[in-house]
């Protein structure tokens, strides 16, 4: 089990090589397969030292629904964004600088959630606290900043964490 | 046809996001908001094209390509990277710990913080720093 663990340390990111593999080539042979496997299974021994925990997931099928929120929050936040950029004055603008508590913990997770919070609504995250325990997101347009909070807490955050930890 | 409209379509909305998030650049007029319109409205833009793309792949040629999935994927692995350098290095060059809102329990954002180490975890290596 540990000399198993010594050699494939990411199981997942094994299965997401081999998957990435067999996409980019997009023919479905064997022959991709096996090749991909084996990016699979090397890349993830030879980067071992730069990642050295292991990543943990609790529910990995909320993932789907995740990505699917976070699709549509997209759409959504292109046409909003677009909107502003369009017909709202420069001097109507509040851009507004947010902090958002982390209840998170794993750093994939608030990579993931930092990420998240760059592609949705008028929002960009800017930085992390020293400790890692606040985002620092800037908002587009936000006459009120503590909502925009409350909303990146509720709509992403509790997913994640119910995803993660 | 019908597809063929759809593909026109896709373009369409393809160019016009992509129009309005480089008239956003121009438009803005700070630069943490200047960030906001590249950053989304390139992403419709790009998705566009990509979607019209695979329609012509199915409809036109006969087959699913499935490279417009793995370019999406990219792009939203690497947007948001790109975006957090621009906002550091505009916070290292313009802000100062009393501009910003403050950072909770941990006092300093990371970017200002040069004396204590960081939260990402610990490696065997040796603990080399710049700066």
């Amino acid at each position: 089990m540990n000399l198993l663990r010594r050699l494939v340390p990411h199981p997942i990111l094994t299965l997401l090589l081999t998957l990435t593999w067999v996409l980019l080539t997009s023919t479905w042979t064997l022959n991709s397969l096996v090749f991909g496997f084996l990016l699979g299974l090397l890349i993830p021994f030879l980067t071992q030292p730069y990642w050295p925990h292991q990543m943990r997931m609790k529910k990995p099928l909320k993932i789907a629904a995740y990505i699917f929120i976070v699709l549509y929050d997209i759409v959504v936040a292109n046409v909003v964004v677009a909107r502003i950029v369009v017909f709202k004055p420069n001097r109507k603008r509040q851009p507004a600088w947010v902090t958002v508590p982390l209840d998170l913990l794993t750093p994939e997770a608030i990579t993931v959630l930092a990420g998240t919070i760059t592609m949705t609504p008028g929002t960009v995250s800017a930085d992390i606290s020293s400790g890692g325990h606040a985002l620092l997101v800037h908002c587009l347009d936000a006459p009120d900043p503590d909502a925009v909070r409350d909303e990146i807490k509720q709509r992403y955050e509790r997913r994640l964490k119910e995803i993660f930890e | 046809m019908f597809s063929e409209y759809l593909i026109a379509g896709f373009l369409i909305m393809a160019g016009i996001f992509g129009f309005v998030g480089s008239f956003g650049l121009l438009k803005l007029d700070d630069p943490m908001s200047r960030l906001h319109a590249p950053t989304k409205a390139t992403t419709l833009g790009v998705g566009g094209v990509l979607l019209a793309s695979m329609v012509h792949g199915f409809t036109v040629e006969g087959h699913l390509s499935l490279h417009e999935v793995m370019i999406t994927l990219f792009l939203f692995l690497t947007a948001p990277v790109t975006a957090l350098f621009i906002a550091k290095v505009h916070i290292h060059r313009h802000q100062t710990p009393e501009s910003l809102p403050k950072a909770g329990d941990d006092i300093k954002w990371a970017t200002h913080d040069v004396s204590v180490e960081t939260a990402e975890p610990k490696t065997d290596g040796p603990d080399e720093r710049h700066g």
